[in-house]
């Protein structure tokens, strides 16, 4: 790993086999949403949870204020209190920890967002790095919140102590703002961060999708034609190509002609393009094989 | 140019790549350009490992054929591959961007938690436990001798001064245990309460607390240690201090068959919380060679099974203390259950060494 990070949200790491991939750091908005969005959801489980269990007491046919009359009543009141209790527990602790121990990497909340946690380094994701990361939630959540509320909701009352404390908790809830790879506390314990979680589809290659034979006969251009561009220049154009809007394409193609001087037919801007566009490639590709890169026009 | 020369060879690597893929490459000759043949050749294979990958992220673990699950290692080498030849010889930025989506996709799998929560369970018990305590050990001895440290402290401040005991126990437990109390009101807190009702209610209720303590005495680590070893002192202090209580009416026999219960499970869990909460503050305050940030990263992953077992050993220290304390009402019984924990955990942590594993 690099030891100087850059400040915006590029990163790169190196797999196993020694190929730079890189990724993109999430953002500590869509972090914040993911984890409202779980909270929301473990409060709708947990009082989902709640009203069947109350639902299946009625059903028995009992009142939560009996709990002290002994029997099989009182069992069966007792039975439900313990799931109710356990499910708490449960929803509290294991719902991150079962859905980031998932293929996705991402509780429901970080799906909706479109970010998942990754490895640090090199090294793989395993199983403790993600209980690690989420058991110390609950003092970098749970903790503040309650700490900070209550201290508030004291007001005037709250004694040095308390705003000690309180500022203390702060620290654990805004450290994500005290470093350039927005790690929360668990992320450093587990050596890990969250990274966005990229999907795309691939296009068409342009060399088959355009009919390359004909166009080679309409345009062919001189080395030196093709020489005032470079690499930027070039996926600009393929992304114009891509795009396939009639307005940007007319544009540009009349940018080239007017550069090298030579005009085009009208109603051909397309094949202009698409043949101007894979000559170019061919001729930078050949002087990448020979180690020259140009990387855009300004370049020698 | 030498174009057609150069078209049959690349069709000859593409051929050791992959003897099946000998279509695609006779479409990739009508290609124009040498990087889109390259491409063309091998998007059959690609094409195949995102839809591995996709059915396995939707989470269809189920649906995807043996055969392919085998040929994922296989089939993501051959995508790292290309996308290193891909970024020195092709300049098609579509290409290149999606080739490095689909290989962080298969990375993350290919690289990923190499176990779900079952597997990692069968290991854990299977000696993962015993294992990750074991690398503990100088932070265990550090927590122990804080522990009993605090006890004794605990027990000096009161005898020097019973006020002391007001301030070390919560209000809600000194309803009766209070100084001066008389031996018969003492005894009655110890025994005779089998008649209570809603034991397993208790239970679970004193597991769900106690964990989130346990819990909490791991993730103060963080800050260096400190205060997971000031949550030591004061939870032992309270120790102390109702051992001087009971000792002072002679009742220090039963007070410890009262506690060892479950106690001996608890303090043995929360003695392993806090000294994974050492163990993390240890490595952040000296991290020898590696960054702090390495350093946490590593603690941070060794202690997090510990404190698995930590919570497991919770939920039988909630059931001892809910259901054993109430129903076994003689000294004796308690100290033998007790004991027994003691044992069992030790043995479990420090001799038994897991199937074949050794550590």
């Amino acid at each position: 790993m690099a030891r100087r990070q850059p400040r915006n949200r590029n990163r790169t790491v190196i797999t196993p086999e020694g190929v730079a991939l890189p990724l993109v750091l999430a953002s500590r908005g869509s972090r914040a949403a993911a984890l409202f969005i779980d909270l929301i959801l473990i409060v709708t489980a947990m009082t989902v949870t709640t009203l069947t269990l109350i639902w299946i007491a009625g059903g028995v046919g009992i009142k939560i204020g009996e709990v002290d009359a002994d029997g099989p009543k009182s069992r069966a009141v007792q039975a439900l209190a313990i799931v109710w209790i356990i499910a708490m527990f449960l929803f509290r602790n294991a719902w991150f920890l079962f859905f980031e121990l998932g293929p996705r990497g991402a509780t429901p909340g970080k799906r909706v967002t479109g970010i998942r946690i990754a490895a640090r380094g090199t090294e793989r994701l395993t199983t403790e790095a993600v209980i690690a990361r989420n058991i110390v939630r609950d003092i970098e959540l749970f903790m503040p919140i309650v700490f900070i509320s209550s201290a508030i909701a004291s007001g005037s009352d709250t004694d040095v102590a308390g705003w000690a404390g309180a500022i203390w908790c702060a620290i654990f809830l805004l450290f994500p703002f005290f470093n350039r790879d927005s790690l929360r506390c668990g992320d450093v314990i587990a050596g890990t961060w969250v990274v966005e979680a990229q999907n795309r589809k691939l296009g068409q290659a342009l060399s088959v999708s355009a009919p390359a034979a004909a166009a080679d006969q309409a345009f062919t251009f001189t080395s030196a034609e093709l020489a005032v561009y470079g690499e930027y220049e070039l996926q600009t154009l393929e992304r114009v190509l891509r795009e396939d809007k009639g307005s940007a394409l007319d544009d540009v193609a009349d940018a080239i002609s007017r550069k090298i001087g030579r005009p085009y037919p009208y109603r051909a801007e397309r094949v202009f393009l698409e043949s101007y566009y894979i000559q170019l490639r061919a001729q930078l590709e050949q002087g990448l094989r020979l180690g020259r890169r140009k990387a855009d026009k300004y370049a020698a | 140019m030498n174009e057609p020369a150069n078209a049959s060879l690349l069709g000859r690597l593409g051929g050791w790549f992959s003897p099946a893929a000998s279509a695609d490459i006779a479409a990739a000759t009508s290609a124009a350009l040498r990087s889109d043949r390259f491409r063309l050749e091998r998007e059959g294979e690609w094409k195949r490992l995102e839809a591995i990958v996709s059915r396995i992220e939707r989470g269809r673990l189920r649906g995807v054929s043996d055969e392919d699950l085998l040929a994922l290692p296989a089939l993501y080498r051959t995508a790292v591959s290309s996308l290193a030849v891909a970024r020195e010889t092709s300049l098609d930025a579509e290409t290149l961007l999606w080739l490095e989506g689909l290989t962080r996709r298969a990375w993350f799998i290919v690289y990923g938690p190499r176990a779900g929560l079952g597997d990692w369970l069968l290991r854990f018990f299977g000696g993962g436990w015993g294992a990750s305590v074991r690398a503990l050990r100088s932070e265990i001895l550090i927590a122990l001798a804080l522990m009993v440290a605090g006890t004794i402290v605990g027990w000096l401040l009161v005898a020097s001064d019973p006020d002391w005991y007001y301030a070390l126990i919560p209000g809600g437990m000194a309803d009766a245990r209070v100084p001066g109390a008389s031996r018969a009101v003492l005894l009655r807190t110890l025994f005779g309460q089998q008649d209570q009702h809603g034991l397993a209610v208790f239970a679970a209720a004193l597991f769900s607390n106690n964990a989130q303590v346990a819990i909490l005495a791991f993730a103060l680590g963080f800050a260096f240690g400190l205060p997971s070893a000031l949550l030591l002192i004061q939870n032992t202090t309270m120790l102390g201090a109702l051992l001087w209580l009971y000792h002072g009416q002679g009742l220090t026999l039963e007070i410890i068959g009262w506690l060892s219960v479950h106690g001996t499970t608890e303090l043995y869990a929360i003695l392993l919380a806090g000294a994974a909460g050492l163990h993390i503050g240890r490595a952040m305050a000296f991290p020898g060679e590696a960054s702090v940030l390495d350093a946490a990263a590593a603690a941070g992953r060794r202690s997090a099974q510990v404190m698995v077992g930590v919570v497991l050993m919770l939920i039988v220290a909630g059931l001892l203390e809910g259901f054993a304390r109430q129903l076994i009402d003689n000294t004796a019984g308690r100290l033998i259950v007790g004991t027994f924990m003691l044992v069992l955990w030790t043995v479990y942590f420090f001799v038994w060494r897991g199937a074949g594993k050794s550590a």
